[in-house]
């Protein structure tokens, strides 16, 4: 009896999936539908979006959207020397802290990797990553007030007769800084975690001194995975807004953005084009460099 | 690696500094919710208080905000745990033309600047679709880029578990959802629930992709506290608001590493790509 009545209902979800049995094609069909289809049209076409409403324009006269194909926007980026400075200045900070996390980031990600035992490589990568999640935000915030003419930095040097940067570029470097460092951190490590110790008792075997085979074996293999946290760093250099506002007066290419996102949208978005400009030129070099098997 | 005394000396006091670095403003931040005076952010604080807590928990903007965080969290985590899952079944099980593209394709809105993905959707629903902005769009935005991180850790645990438990379970009468259900489900539960923790800590402090989407009248708690901070008077409530917000990012990002770890550090991560889950996972 109970069979009976339980045949049914069963034969139902059965029958559905009975429809998938030995269809491949329709499994990964119905997998793919929602994320593709999200990914794909929600994504893609909003960047698409983003690239047309680039070559529209606003009048100057009613502020209404034309939505007609014109080159203003760009021209007035290429030409007004403004933007220009404002897109030398983003990328410039984007490489300075590139280098700055690359620095910072190598000795402490090659202690995790090659010299911390099992227990305090396992507490690093905790302490590195629980402050990589907290909030962004706060993070500024914090900075903002340690960098205040009564902060604690200014505190601290004092004695010293020295005093902080205050607010500025040099904040602007330092607090980005601090706040991509963990990406780069973290890339470098599980890079070199890869390297076979074997490879580096070898050389030490043969006789080479510690930074003889620091040079010659470990920094050319753990190349790749620098490049591949130099994506990061300087990819979220290059949109950040909130840092320059928050603790300079100098304008990047985010602010100018959001300046112009309620009043001049084609404009922001021919904006927008400049930092994946820049970041496409960046992924194919760091494609050269072979940064993706490690990204 | 063999190394001596002082080099060893030399680094480990390196990344004692480096620590330093990346702990003390988080615990600045920390020490200011308890700062005696009101009014300045002088250093060092006049004493320490905790008039101020009560205040923030008691605003009723404070409250709203942090509940439509929560709201936006949620909804979005969930959309990422669905769409992100589908994405790592197919990509781990499947062979199709275009199965190299997946990944590169859910990593895209996190890879490129966040101002770029929000000028984007900003520009699609106001302009092209004639949506207003509202709770509806930053949730769009929200769970586009939490699809990563679920994706990312789902797709490590299928990986690394074999597809002969699944084709022993169809061998034995199973259908596809019993197989699911009974093999999959389990396999993957925790890599799951670590995506999902991660991808709502993700959203719950997001401000830039949100500044773009966010409708006139809504307000989410980073939002909250870009708007109150320059107001000296409100500075003590944004203190405290900022010292919750780096606990409530941080308590599901130690839950999800301790339930990955645990199963063999899916999150902690073996290799660059694990690793990259979590490097990547924040605009």
């Amino acid at each position: 009896m109970a069979a009976e009545a339980a045949a049914p209902k069963r034969s139902a979800g059965r029958k559905l999936a009975g429809l998938f049995y030995g269809r491949p094609r329709l499994q990964v069909g119905s997998l793919l539908a929602g994320p593709v289809g999200w990914l794909v049209i929600g994504y893609l076409g909003s960047l698409a979006v983003l690239l047309i409403t680039a070559f529209w324009s606003v009048d100057a006269l009613s502020g209404e959207v034309v939505e007609e194909f014109g080159l203003e926007n760009f021209e007035a980026i290429w030409n007004e020397p403004v933007y220009r400075d404002i897109i030398g200045r983003t990328v410039g900070v984007a490489a300075a802290v590139t280098v700055t996390d690359a620095i910072i980031a190598f000795p402490i990600a090659f202690y995790m990797a090659k010299v911390a035992s099992n227990r305090g490589k396992a507490l690093l990568v905790v302490g590195i990553l629980l402050p990589l999640w907290s909030s962004y935000l706060v993070k500024v915030l914090a900075w903002r007030t340690m960098l205040s003419n009564e902060g604690i930095i200014n505190w601290a040097l004092e004695p010293f007769g020295l005093s902080g940067p205050g607010y500025g570029i040099v904040a602007v470097w330092l607090v980005m800084s601090y706040l991509w460092l963990p990406y780069m951190i973290l890339p470098i490590y599980a890079g070199l975690e890869r390297i076979p110790n074997s490879l580096i008792s070898a050389s030490e075997d043969l006789g080479a001194h510690p930074l003889t085979t620091f040079r010659r074996v470990i920094l050319p293999l753990s190349f790749p995975a620098v490049v591949a946290g130099s994506i990061f760093t300087f990819s979220l250099t290059l949109g950040d807004y909130i840092t320059p506002r928050l603790v300079s007066s100098d304008q990047f290419i985010g602010n100018v953005i959001f300046n112009n996102i309620t009043n001049n949208q084609p404009f922001a978005a021919a904006l927008a084009v400049v930092p994946i400009m820049v970041m496409i030129a960046y992924l194919l070099v760091a494609r050269r460099l072979g940064a993706f098997e490690h990204v | 690696m063999r190394l001596s005394k002082r080099a060893t000396w030399v680094l480990r006091t390196g990344v004692g500094l480096g620590l330093a670095f990346i702990y003390i403003p988080l615990i600045v931040v920390g020490i200011y919710a308890f700062n005696a005076s009101g009014t300045t952010q002088k250093w060092p604080p006049p004493g320490l208080t905790l008039d101020w807590f009560p205040k923030a928990l008691e605003d009723e903007s404070v409250r709203e905000s942090f509940l439509t965080s929560v709201e936006v969290g949620l909804v979005a985590t969930l959309i990422a745990m669905l769409l992100g899952t589908l994405a790592s079944l197919a990509v781990a099980r499947h062979r199709f033309f275009g199965r190299e593209t997946i990944s590169f394709l859910v990593i895209l809105p996190i890879a490129l600047p966040g101002i770029v993905t929000g000028v984007a959707f900003s520009n699609t629903f106001t302009q092209v679709l004639g949506i207003d902005l509202s709770l509806f769009t930053v949730i769009v935005g929200h769970a586009t880029f939490c699809i990563v991180v679920v994706y990312n850790n789902v797709i490590a645990r299928l990986r690394r578990s074999s597809a002969s438990f699944e084709e022993a379970s169809a061998d034995l009468g199973a259908d596809t959802w019993q197989t699911f259900r009974h093999v999959t489900l389990p396999t993957m539960k925790t890599a799951l629930v670590a995506g999902g923790l991660l991808a709502f800590a993700l959203s719950f402090d997001e401000i830039i992709v949100t500044t773009f989407t966010l409708g006139a009248g809504d307000e989410t708690l980073p939002i909250w506290i870009f708007r109150n901070l320059f107001r000296p008077n409100q500075l003590p409530v944004v203190n405290v608001v900022a010292l919750l917000v780096i606990l409530i990012s941080i308590i599901p990002v130690y839950l999800a590493h301790r339930l990955s770890s645990d199963e063999g550090g899916v999150t902690g991560g073996k290799g660059g790509g694990d690793v990259k889950a979590e490097a990547t996972a924040v605009p």
